[in-house]
């Protein structure tokens, strides 16, 4: 053995170090591009974006960019406006979450019965998620307006409302619009999880429970629900923060209004940099809106953690 | 027994019935205004179909708005945006799918938190980054922005496709002496084909869609696209609904046909896409 590595001419070695560098590198640079890519145009501004939290940064104005501490996160404390956001995004992702993921698990249980023109339907069923954002919310907001569209009469008709109007328009009212505009365009999503999910359950499993006496709501119990259980958790987890993320619904439909009722902090956000320039302030809740998510996330993989290891 | 049955197979129509129904009416009641004459809208209210349909609205928005150049630089923004980030996930999917190496837990790690955090909280300094570059009121540098953001969620939607194709296929053709580059590009992608046309076509609807980064990049007309022209269109004009709705429609067109495409690829996107949604 010894001799035989001896012998081998140092040329070879050299070679053979060289493949072994290649065949090590081979992988990094296939992901090169992407990776350049995801630092340069997310990382550095991510960074960019928590030293502006700290920082007097107003696009209007050239003296700006002094450091100035605490001073944005001291200012949001004793901001109502920004209060108000919290409670309304906690209101927006919730109520928009579980809805979403009823109707869509109703959905994915209705398809995944075989009949004549499933595809079909299937196919009409998750359309809405193929609306780009922007148009469902105009869609929407248009047919909640009372001008031209249908739902303040139906509403009227069917003595809800004592005169049509416009559910945008009423503080107290406003936040449902962009919620049922969110339900019906994000239905799809948990609809298409919750189906690929069902369909692959062992279909032999329902046979034999049928055969040992067990009925529809005792298999849904027993044998469904476990098998979706991983699913729904992974799935209703990234929603959430995706959902608390969403602004572009609020933006087109109500821009935060009436009386920020329906601001929530992402389009809080939007507002201070996009109508006030103030990119130092817009940054600092951002950062804030940054912390909870992170929050949020490791307190549901905490909760995973513990309710494992019970098991 | 048979009896109930039936009265569930009819339920469960119904229910199928019902869904569609809400899935489709705000899309058709966007069509029935649109096709609207002006006179007719406010008489005929809430009417499911007006009594005389034209395309009026479409005519106008066609030839005296700017909609149509809207439309051509959204086009090339989503269209070159899909092309960039399919070409660029596709390297890094394989790389994903095929190599077991050191920092893969951490690349995947990284692509992951780029979903997982407000890209709202980029728009700031990215506009800042931008505008000493020029590329602020420029395609380009929708694209650059856009390409970024595509780029995990496609990653991992390639890699799905490439995991479905058997690793002996490269083996054999690197063993008779091909490059892995080379197995790749001439027995591996041509494999992925339909793979690949799902992401451009998930890409394209992504970027065709974005509207905040769009709003705060771009100001002057020249750049503009269509969801930032609907919206200031909005804006501007609130009163002509039917023009408006003409121009949605639009919209709605080039999403609707990539839509019909990877129709067949949802499940599979969604799945890699379960981060990014």
């Amino acid at each position: 053995m010894t001799s035989t590595s001896a012998a081998a001419p140092p040329d070879g070695d050299r070679r053979t170090a060289m493949q072994k560098m290649a065949v090590r590198l081979e992988p990094w640079l296939y992901s090169a591009p992407v990776l350049i890519l995801i630092v340069a145009i997310m990382l550095v501004p991510l960074a960019l974006g928590i030293s502006y939290a700290f920082r007097d940064i107003r696009l209007l104005n050239p003296f700006s960019g002094a450091f100035v501490g605490l001073k944005h996160f001291r200012d949001l404390a004793s901001d109502s406006a920004f209060r108000g956001a919290l409670v309304n995004t906690l209101w927006w992702t919730f109520s928009s979450v579980i809805l979403q993921f009823l109707f869509g698990l109703i959905l994915a249980l209705l398809l995944n019965q075989p009949f004549k023109g499933r595809a079909l339907a299937q196919a009409l069923c998750f359309l809405p998620w193929a609306v780009p954002s922007f148009l469902s919310g105009l869609d929407w907001a248009w047919m909640f307006n009372p001008v031209v569209g249908p739902i303040p009469h139906w509403l009227y008709a069917l003595g809800i409302m004592s005169e049509p109007s416009n559910i945008l328009s009423d503080p107290k009212t406003a936040m449902w619009g962009p919620i049922v505009a969110n339900v019906w365009w994000g239905i799809p999503f948990f609809a298409i999880t919750l189906l690929a999910a069902l369909q692959a359950i062992p279909k032999d499993l329902y046979e034999a429970a049928e055969i040992d006496g067990a009925g529809p709501i005792e298999r849904f119990r027993s044998i469904t629900m476990p098998f979706l259980a991983p699913t729904i958790a992974i799935s209703i987890l990234l929603r959430t923060v995706w959902i608390a993320n969403f602004a572009d619904l609020i933006i087109v439909m109500t821009n935060g209004g009436p009386a920020d009722r329906t601001q929530i902090v992402a389009s809080y956000i939007f507002t201070q940099a996009f109508r006030r320039l103030d990119f130092g302030y817009a940054s600092a809740i951002a950062l804030v809106l940054l912390v909870l998510l992170l929050a949020y996330s490791m307190l549901i993989v905490a909760l995973r953690q513990t309710m494992l290891s019970r098991h | 027994m048979t009896r109930k049955r039936a009265v569930l197979t009819v339920l469960h129509r119904l229910a199928v019935l019902a869904y569609v129904a809400f899935a489709l009416f705000p899309l058709f009641w966007l069509l029935k205004v649109s096709v609207t004459p002006t006179s007719l809208l406010y008489t005929e209210g809430i009417r499911l179909w007006p009594s005389q349909a034209s395309l009026e609205h479409y005519k106008f928005v066609l030839t005296h708005s700017s909609f149509p150049t809207f439309f051509l630089n959204s086009t090339i923004v989503s269209a070159s945006t899909a092309v960039i980030v399919t070409l660029v996930a596709s390297l890094a999917g394989y790389a994903m799918s095929r190599f077991v190496f050191r920092g893969k837990y951490w690349i995947v790690s990284l692509l992951l938190l780029t979903q997982m955090f407000p890209l709202v909280m980029l728009i700031a300094p990215m506009f800042k980054m931008l505008s000493p570059l020029g590329l602020t009121n420029s395609l380009t540098g929708l694209v650059i922005v856009y390409v970024a953001f595509n780029v995990p969620f496609a990653t991992f939607l390639m890699q799905s496709f490439f995991d479905g194709i058997p690793k002996d296929l490269e083996d054999a053709a690197m063993i008779d002496g091909a490059t892995r580059f080379t197995a790749f590009r001439q027995i591996i992608l041509p494999l992925t084909l339909p793979g690949i046309a799902a992401t451009l076509g998930f890409v394209f609807t992504a970027a065709w869609s974005e509207l905040l980064f769009a709003l705060m990049l771009i100001s002057g007309n020249q750049a503009t696209t269509f969801p930032v022209g609907l919206l200031s269109f909005v804006s501007k004009f609130s009163v002509d609904f039917g023009q408006m709705m003409a121009a949605g429609v639009l919209a709605l067109i080039p999403a609707c046909l990539f839509f019909l495409l990877i129709q067949r690829y949802l499940v599979q996107g969604l799945t890699a896409g379960a981060v990014k949604g």
